[in-house]
């Protein structure tokens, strides 16, 4: 069907129905999208503001809000980062099975199973962070204390209840591991045949086929995949809340009992009993946690595309 | 360094489809074979059996032998991988790596023995190796730019080079020249020349005129019929299969192309 009315100008491009109707449609929801953002972020920092000026009482004895702010911040990008370090190794090493090692049913199997470690909610990680995982941590951080010691990592001394930070993260690592998992194997799977035929054919072996032409395919994939799912863990709560043991400290022992919070933790278990000003003072770490996950997923996004340099005809 | 091949009663399979049948054959050592025949008659099939690269698609195998230097390649303690490092392919669609120089893509495969390369040495190896596919004179001041900011011809011409760095001893092209122009069609036919002087070519080709070109000897490969597998009808020296073939089915084919 094409818009008659606009006969008598020749040059009128021909416009279909349904792609006026399409492309409307797709600009309203990104608008949307955008709006819902734009207000999220415009109440965070109207309700965030007061935080700046507020008395010592307000944020439990912290004379500043950056002294407030900072060790929650550096909780939680410490226990994001260790989280990424455990998790995408992981997820790559399942991915690559997924997509070039396991036969196609058990890989189809593989990826199902993995895709539902996505649909598990928070809560059900927390109870079992807190009830299966921790206990079991406790020997291992025992024994990582009595060996590696002299490490800053693991000085002690050990948690009894294994509620640590490296606990935590072990939880967002599996928590991070569906979305990392299924972007690196979509973008393995795409790796064009004509390349990895030309490897294969020349005797690489299976591995020396995906360095030479899977990991160079999926480079950016990878690295945005990643990125992605540091956002999911910089902003996840109610695991790392249940979890973690924190007294709000600064330090990189990752096996002690004294932890430091994370920002999205710290919201959750303070917000009941907040009023006042606490409540703008939260509100305005939230702010921070805003705009860091932003930044991260907004470098994910422009190094995935850039995309794979190079053509494959 | 050349090799001869003896094929011997090869079935060729996808999974339950048996693509090809019964082929035997010998192929000469320091020679241009050439493989004509049909749309989907298992010219590329059989092409891929030779290095072992059909066995790659989930699902396909063999029966029979293909014995290169006094060992059958199928035979159970053969690996695959060594096969592959001594039959060098080209593929009908130019394919360097795209994240490699040329330099790289030349030496990729000398990379995969993984023993560490003076910088001489490998300066000689692509050196040497873009000589000899013809392509030195117009990439030795880019060797840094990547393979894949060539022309289609100039980046068939690079995996011919990296195909003969490794100094394979037979070495297989499929259609290597559908996806170019007349000149550098004619170009890789004037390197078909010169290397048949070291290698043992295998050249699969829908051009009638390239195949009496370039071979010594030609094999034609036809459908017995729809859905039945193909079947190599006859092979003879390309002298004798374009003037005087012995079936009735290969002289109709070529006449029907030559017109
Ligand atoms: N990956 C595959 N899986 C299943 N069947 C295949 C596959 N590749 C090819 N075949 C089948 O095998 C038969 C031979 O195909 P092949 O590609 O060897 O033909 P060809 O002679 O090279 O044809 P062309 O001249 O068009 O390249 C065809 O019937 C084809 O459908
Ligand atoms: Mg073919």
């Amino acid at each position: 069907m094409t818009v008659t009315e606009a006969a008598p100008k020749p040059p009128a491009p021909v416009r279909r129905t349904g792609d006026v109707v399409f492309s409307g449609l797709a600009r309203a929801a990104g608008i949307t999208i955008l709006v819902a953002l734009a207000g999220v972020a415009v109440f965070l920092t109207i309700e965030g503001f007061p935080a700046v000026t507020a008395p010592a009482s307000a944020m439990g004895g912290k004379s500043g809000i950056v002294l407030y702010v900072w060790p929650l911040l550096f909780g939680t990008l410490l226990a994001a980062l260790l989280a990424m370090i455990i998790a995408t190794p992981l997820a790559i090493g399942v991915a690559l099975v997924i997509s070039h090692f396991a036969p196609r049913k058990l890989s189809r199997t593989l990826g199902y199973l993995i895709d539902l470690l996505a649909a598990v909610p928070s809560v059900v990680y927390g109870l079992w962070g807190i009830n299966f995982l921790a206990p079991r941590m406790v020997g291992l951080y025992e024994w990582l204390e009595e060996n590696l010691g002299f490490l800053p990592f693991f000085t002690g001394p050990a948690s009894s209840t294994g509620r640590t930070i490296l606990t935590a993260s072990l939880v967002l690592a599996v928590m991070a591991l569906p979305i990392i998992t299924a972007i690196t194997r979509e973008i393995f799977a795409q790796t064009p045949v004509l390349h990895q035929e030309a490897a294969l054919a020349l005797g690489a072996t299976r591995w020396e086929m995906i360095r030479m032409t899977v990991f160079p395919y999926g480079r950016s994939g990878m690295v945005s995949a990643t990125m992605l799912g540091l956002g999911r863990a910089l902003g996840e709560t109610m695991a790392v809340a249940m979890v973690l043991s924190a007294t709000g400290v600064i330090s990189f022992n990752l096996i002690s009992s004294t932890n430091p919070s994370t920002i999205a933790a710290n919201i959750a278990l303070q917000f009941g009993e907040a009023s006042g000003l606490k409540v703008n003072v939260l509100i305005f770490s939230g702010l921070v946690l805003f705009v860091v996950t932003f930044i991260v997923n907004f470098l994910g996004r422009a190094i995935a595309g850039r995309g794979y340099k190079g053509e494959s005809r | 360094m050349a090799k001869s091949i003896d094929v011997s009663d090869l079935d060729i399979y996808y999974g339950d489809f048996l693509a090809v049948e019964g082929v035997s054959m010998t192929i000469r050592a320091r020679s241009v074979t050439a493989l004509i025949g049909p749309s989907g008659c298992g010219k590329s099939t059989f092409l891929r059996s030779l290095n072992r690269m059909h066995e790659v698609i989930p699902g396909a195998r063999v029966d029979g032998k293909i014995v290169i230097d006094g060992q059958n390649m199928y035979d159970a303690d053969v690996d695959p991988v060594q096969v592959r490092r001594s039959v060098g392919m080209v593929f009908q669609r130019p394919n360097p790596f795209p994240t490699m120089s040329i330099y790289e893509n030349v030496l990729a495969g000398n990379r995969l023995n993984s023993k560490r390369m003076p910088k001489s040495e490998a300066d000689s190896i692509v050196e040497k190796s873009l000589k000899g596919a013809n392509l030195w004179e117009e990439v030795k001041n880019r060797l840094n730019k990547p393979g894949s900011s060539l022309s289609g011809g100039q980046q068939q011409r690079l995996c011919i080079a990296r195909a003969i760095a490794v100094e394979p001893q037979v070495l297989l092209m499929d259609e290597p020249c559908s996806a170019l122009d007349p000149i550098s069609t004619s170009a890789i036919e004037d390197l078909i020349h010169d290397l048949k002087s070291d290698y043992t070519i295998v050249i699969v080709t829908h051009n009638m005129q390239q195949a009496a070109r370039v071979s010594e000897d030609t094999g034609f490969f036809n459908l017995a019929g729809a859905g039945k597998p193909g079947r190599l009808v006859e092979m003879n020296p390309t002298s004798k299969i374009f003037s005087n073939p012995d079936e009735p089915s290969t002289e109709a084919y070529i006449s029907g192309r030559f017109g």
